[in-house]
């Protein structure tokens, strides 16, 4: 199993900031993740995390997600993730991520809700 | 003649006049008229010996005929009359005399008084010569004594004073030199890992000179041993120190071997040295890795193997003075009696006696011991409570890893492949793969602190009933925090660190996860229960 460095595309799907996440959510992610949510969070929409491209997330990147979940409370940025593994869909239920952001199916779920809940 | 030892020919040969050497005198030179003071040299198969020694009386040189060499120079040196002086039947000098000053020749009270003097001298000169050999050879053997004295200190100055006492293992060893101390050596190393390093060498040629090399060959060892991880890089090692100053002809062979008590895990490489034996719930097997003696010559590669010792197991170390005893018919012990000597014994101090115990009933009483005898054992004496699981199993995969970010990658990897027939299931699979992950990171993080010497041992055992995933780190045991539910909405607001889910996620991810520690050691014990493991479920 190759390590692969976390890749970071940020692109807008009308008002929402969509974070596409390609390789390692692991501590050598950390400056990427930074770098992608601060370039979502200023246009000041929602933001989605899509990490279909993520194939591994450890405890570390949980702990960088949820550094990420803490500034978006604190600037009421709205989260949401998608393209979420079976297995890291349970991983964000069993720590309780899934309590402070949405978890859509797919990008399209993610984006709909996400404007659903801004306009709201 | 063939019988003449050199001793005995040693008196023929004595140089210098007659008396003024200080050696046993062998042969008197008197009366001669031209005096030729160089004595005549009689080889030990010149017939004149014989004819004397059986003539036991004066002997009139010039009507003698023999085909004899020394009997020539005799005639020429003026030697009329020879008086063989035999002491207890064994010709021990010749009184040579010439012609006699009168110029008569000699009359036969002459001849009757020599007789008796040669009678009475004879033994007075051998008395004469036994102690001068006897003092000679005492201090051959004072010298050659202290040397073996020497060599002996030497040797015993460099075993360990003390084994290691490893929890769940029983270390024995034995070391008897021969009265010629050869080169053998033992030795156990206590790794700053908790791991030990285990030798066990012999160096070629005997006493000092190999007393030497064996101190030296020591001292690299327990150097390199240190800072070196891989058994088969520290025998490399120590060969490129050895070969510059290694005396010719000599080299050492050596075994070299790392145990992990922890989980049984030996690795090792071997300079040219015989085998070790392992004895397992399967029968004796050896354990094998090429690699030429030490000494010898630079730039050798040294294979390394690994082996795994299960509760119960033992190895044997040992030199060749084992297999190399002879019985009194000059047959040799053997590896194949050696081998069934380890088959019928459970292992450590009881081995050792019972090899003990054979070889001498092989070798006869009163054997001289031909070659230093040394012997290692390593038994695993049992998992203790907490390895309960590890006892039946089946060992999937046993590896190491140094302890660098990201190697918990290749555990996942490795602990993937090892369960890949086990039918897990792909979500059970999914979450072991995060539970090693986890483990493996913890351990090397806060067990090994990311330290390259400290490396994480990872076991996959099948039980009956569950897969055992074990999770090493040498931290010197320092406490592993009990796993909390983290708080989510504290670390949210900013209140706690975002970190802290690893072990929160093992927990939650297998059926049981529990710390065990002994010797320095820690162990996470990863547990799934293979029977009514479902797919899918939380």
């Amino acid at each position: 199993m190759a390590t692969r460095e976390l890749e970071v595309q940020v692109r807008q799907r009308g008002d929402v900031s969509i974070v596409d996440l390609t390789g390692d959510v692991d501590s050598s992610a950390e400056a990427a993740l930074q770098r992608g949510y601060d370039e979502a969070a200023a246009s000041g929409g929602p933001v989605v995390l899509n990490f279909a491209g993520a194939d591994y997330i450890n405890s570390t990147g949980i702990a960088l997600i949820v550094g990420l979940l803490a500034q978006a409370r604190a600037r009421d940025v709205q989260i949401t993730a998608c393209g979420l593994s079976d297995h890291y869909r349970e991983i964000f239920e069993i720590t309780r991520l899934a309590d402070f952001m949405t978890i859509a199916d797919n990008e399209d779920g993610a984006v709909s809700g996400a404007e659903g809940s801004n306009h709201a | 003649m063939a019988a003449l030892t050199r001793p005995f020919r040693r008196r023929f040969l004595k140089r210098g006049r007659a008396g003024a050497d200080a050696e046993p005198v062998g042969q008197i030179q008197a009366g001669v008229s031209r005096p030729r003071q160089t004595p005549v040299e009689i080889a030990p198969n010149d017939p004149l010996l014989a004819y004397l020694q059986a003539a036991s009386e004066a002997v009139d040189v010039d009507a003698l005929d023999l085909d004899s060499p020394a009997l020539r120079e005799l005639k020429e040196a003026g030697v009329k009359l020879a008086v063989p002086l035999v002491s207890q039947g064994e010709l021990i000098g010749v009184l040579n005399l010439g012609a006699r000053l009168s110029e008569q020749d000699y009359s036969s009270d002459d001849r009757k008084l020599l007789d008796n003097l040669a009678a009475q001298a004879a033994p007075a000169l051998r008395v004469g010569q036994l102690v001068r050999e006897q003092e000679a050879e005492a201090a051959t053997r004072q010298r050659f004594e202290q040397e073996l004295e020497v060599a002996r200190l030497i040797q015993q100055n460099f075993l360990p004073k003390e084994l290691p006492d490893l929890p769940g293992w029983q270390v024995a060893a034995y070391y008897r030199p021969a009265r010629e101390v050869g080169g053998d050596f033992y030795d156990v190393i206590p790794l700053s890992d908790g791991r030990v390093a285990f030798v066990v060498g012999d160096v070629t040629d005997k006493g000092v000179p190999a007393a030497l090399v064996m101190s030296a060959t020591r001292s690299v060892l327990r150097a390199s041993a240190q800072r070196l991880i891989e058994p088969g890089v520290v025998l490399e090692r120590v060969n490129e120190h050895l070969c510059p100053d290694m005396p010719e002809k000599m080299f050492v062979t050596c075994l070299y071997g790392v145990l992990d008590p922890a989980t049984g895990l030996l690795r090792f490489a071997n300079a040219g040295h015989d085998l070790p034996y392992v004895k397992t719930a399967d029968g004796v097997v050896e354990l094998r890795a090429r690699g030429m003696p030490l000494g010898l010559m630079p730039g050798m590669d040294y294979e390394e193997k690994e082996a795994v010792l299960q509760p119960g197991e033992s190895v044997l170390l040992h030199s060749d003075g084992v297999v190399e005893a002879h019985d009194p018919n000059r047959d040799m012990f053997g590896f194949p009696r050696l081998k069934e000597t380890v088959a019928g014994a459970p292992g450590g101090q009881e081995l050792i006696d019972r090899v003990l115990a054979d070889l001498d009933a092989f070798t006869g009483p009163g054997s001289e011991q031909e070659d230093d005898i040394t012997m290692v054992t390593l038994q695993r004496t049992g998992g203790g409570a907490t390895r309960a699981p590890s006892r039946n199993g089946r060992l999937l995969a046993h590896f190491e890893l140094a302890s660098r970010p990201g190697n918990e990658r290749e555990a996942i990897a490795r602990v993937e492949e090892a369960v890949a027939g086990l039918e897990l299931g792909e979500a059970r699979v999914q979450r072991l793969k995060t539970a090693v992950g986890e483990a493996t990171m913890n351990a090397m993080e806060h067990g090994s602190q990311y330290r390259d010497d400290r490396p994480v041992a990872i076991r996959v055992l099948q039980a009956d009933d569950s897969l055992v995933v074990e999770v090493t780190d040498r931290g010197g045991l320092a406490e592993l925090a009990a796993p909390e539910t983290p708080n989510l909405e504290a670390k949210l607001a900013g209140e706690q660190k975002p970190r802290g889910w690893g072990l929160f996620l093992i927990e939650k991810m297998v059926d049981e996860a529990r710390v065990t520690g002994e010797g320095g050691q820690r162990t996470l014990q990863l547990v799934l229960r293979l029977q009514g493991g479902d797919d899918g479920d939380t």
